[in-house]
């Protein structure tokens, strides 16, 4: 029989072994493999480099003026100026996007996920603001010209904070909405029907069930928009921020905020001094990376927090 | 007692009758956000047109101040930043991806996700800076003699980095999504690991690695601040493809249109802001609602 003489032939360890596992080497396979590390230390080293570049840029600011930098206010010269203004008008767009876009998100998430029948209306807003949330930053400063300060006027009273703060807090509108929906969606559902069953009404176990159990995950996506409403720049251009002299702080005057700043010093040419404008950017820029990182990291803290306590009970 | 007894109470029913009609509004408050872009955007892109000749749209060259508009400027600035962004974003952004979600042990992933999660923080003047002050000197400088230090490449390798995270994250979700019995399987007839993941893994996660391309895109054609820092151009300049030249891309004609903000804002310099502004919109648009079905895709998959 055939198969007795093939398998008759003398068939080492060696020949097997081989056959089943493949030769050792691969060399398609391992360069693969080492592109993917290569791609991924490519990413390190850059934000490396770009923290490097920073530090190092801002380290004369640093050691010569400290904390008068983030103190003193707009001046002519970068050896005497600071990012006061910039972190004045930061901190008020801040407390705006708090203001209008953190309850009006929340109130949209809760409508989405607990009300809202399953009809071609609701699909529709949802699609909407997924969509929304890809409008590129310069759109909603466009949009900010023409309502807060072309038809809000009487309000806003034109290029100041307001009507910035309003920008961009329809910007970050769609992410706050988001990420509540998310964490809406994430309350089990024996919760809500415990509540049902006891005769609670819809808005009843929202207030005191799901709200209260979402509230984490809420209050995380919150602080990342406030962090991404931080580092806008875009919008801010286009509503008019200041980004010369800037006589004093005020709600409803000509205003700056942090990444202004950092637009406006990076390109001025050299003015020949000690500090120099490039290094006074820097250390605009590294102030407002150690602020949205602050805000990120509080995020995954309070994610972290919040996750364990539950956990724990 | 009776029935009625048991139903709700008249003034807590009225409440949340209230309080669903209250939420319903802040819900459609962002159907109105939509609307209103698009009528701000279209009318203004109308009283732009009727400023105009038509003729000036072709014209070569972007000078808005002595009313010439020429598109093409424009359109091709954003087309090549835009590509040299995704030239840096989709091969760093999908190796990291593919080495995150098939190679790495779980310590290497916890340490370096959060590190690549600081790098999609990092605001985008930052990123513009670093762009202006060393990318420009030291990289593009260095590499390739440029006429200007501020050209179309830096500011594409700029908005590359900005979007590398997008385009990780989004790839190594659509790489998670494959089944792992795709890979027990092909293991299972002997497949080695790299050969699973070239052959088996990436193929199956495609819809998702497109989608992952085509979002990243549409965030590097909208991106502003690096456009305008890094391109070279202050508002107006001649048609160029050569990405070693300044160029403008649509953004920063954007904001050079709205920033010498004093000047009056009836003219056809400053009105091309909203026309400029409705082509952007239209081809982000565009490519999220694409890129958004190819996400859909991978979803109804598996």
């Amino acid at each position: 029989m055939a198969l007795v003489g093939e398998s008759a032939r003398i068939v080492t360890r060696e020949e097997v072994t081989r056959s089943i596992t493949g030769s050792k080497r691969h060399i398609g396979g391992m360069l693969f493999v080492i592109g993917t590390v290569v791609a991924l230390m490519g990413t390190l080293v850059v934000l490396f480099a770009l923290i490097a570049q920073l530090v190092t840029q801002a380290w004369p600011v640093i050691t010569d003026r400290g904390v008068g930098f983030l103190t003193d206010g707009l001046s002519s010269r970068p050896s005497t100026i600071g990012v006061w203004p910039g972190l004045y008008g930061s901190f008020a767009i801040g407390i705006i996007v708090l203001i209008v876009a953190i309850p009006l998100g929340v109130a949209a998430a809760v409508y989405l996920e607990e009300y809202a029948p399953p009809t071609k209306v609701t699909r529709f807003i949802v699609i909407n603001i997924r969509n929304l949330a890809g409008v590129p930053a310069v759109i909603y400063g466009v949009l900010g010209l023409t309502i807060f300060v072309g038809w809000l006027k009487p309000v806003t009273s034109g290029r100041t904070i307001l009507a910035a703060g309003l920008a961009v807090a329809v910007l970050v509108l769609p992410i706050v909405i988001i990420t509540s929906t998310e964490a809406i969606r994430a309350v089990p559902g024996g919760l809500r029907e415990a509540g049902y069953g006891i005769g609670a009404t819809k808005w009843e176990v929202v207030r005191d069930h799901v709200l209260p159990y979402a509230a984490p995950g809420i209050l995380t996506g919150i602080v990342l928009s406030l962090a991404r409403a931080l580092g806008e720049a875009a919008p801010l251009i286009l509503v008019g921020a200041i980004t010369g002299l800037l006589p004093e702080t005020s709600l409803n005057g000509p205003f700056t905020a942090l990444p202004m700043l950092v637009y406006s010093w990076s390109g001025r040419p050299s003015a020949g001094t000690e500090v120099d404008w490039a290094n006074v950017a820097a250390a605009a820029g590294l102030t407002l990376v150690v602020l949205v990182l602050l805000f990120n990291a509080a995020a995954i803290v309070m994610r972290n927090h919040f996750e364990r306590k539950r956990n724990g009970l | 007692m009776n029935i009625l007894d048991l139903s709700g109470d008249k003034r807590r029913l009225r409440r949340d009758a209230r309080m669903q009609a209250a939420l319903r509004t802040a819900a459609l408050v962002s159907v109105v956000i939509s609307a209103l872009i698009l009528f701000v955007l279209v009318r203004g892109a109308i009283d732009f047109l009727t400023k105009i000749d038509l003729g000036q749209l072709v014209d070569s060259g972007w000078y808005p101040r002595r009313d010439r508009f020429g598109l093409s400027t424009i359109f091709v600035g954003s087309v090549i930043v835009g590509g040299i962004a995704m030239l840096v974003a989709v091969p760093f952004g999908l190796g990291t991806a593919v080495y995150l979600a098939e190679y790495a042990p779980s310590r290497v992933r916890s340490v370096v996700k959060p590190i690549i999660e600081i790098l999609a923080g990092i605001p985008s003047v930052v990123v513009g800076y670093f762009a202006l002050r060393f990318i420009a000197p030291e990289v593009v400088g260095r590499l390739f003699d440029p006429t200007q230090p501020r050209n179309m490449l830096v500011a594409g390798i700029g908005i590359g980095i900005l979007v590398v995270p997008i385009m990780a994250a989004v790839s190594e979700d659509a790489l998670r999504a494959v089944p792992s019995s795709l890979r027990e399987a092909s293991y299972g007839v002997g497949g080695r690991r790299s050969t699973t993941v070239i052959r088996i893994v990436l193929p199956a996660a495609v819809s998702g690695i497109v989608a992952a391309t085509i979002i990243a895109a549409s965030r590097a054609i909208g991106e502003t601040m690096v456009a305008t820092m890094a391109g070279g151009l202050d508002g107006s300049g001649p048609f160029s493809a050569n990405p070693l030249e300044p160029g403008l891309t649509m953004t920063a004609a954007m904001t050079n249109a709205a920033g010498g903000s004093d000047q009056v804002q009836a003219g056809a310099p400053f009105l091309v802001l909203f026309f400029t502004g409705l082509l952007l919109f239209t081809v982000t648009m565009g490519l999220n609602i694409v890129g958004d079905r190819f996400v859909r895709r991978v979803r109804e998959k598996y």
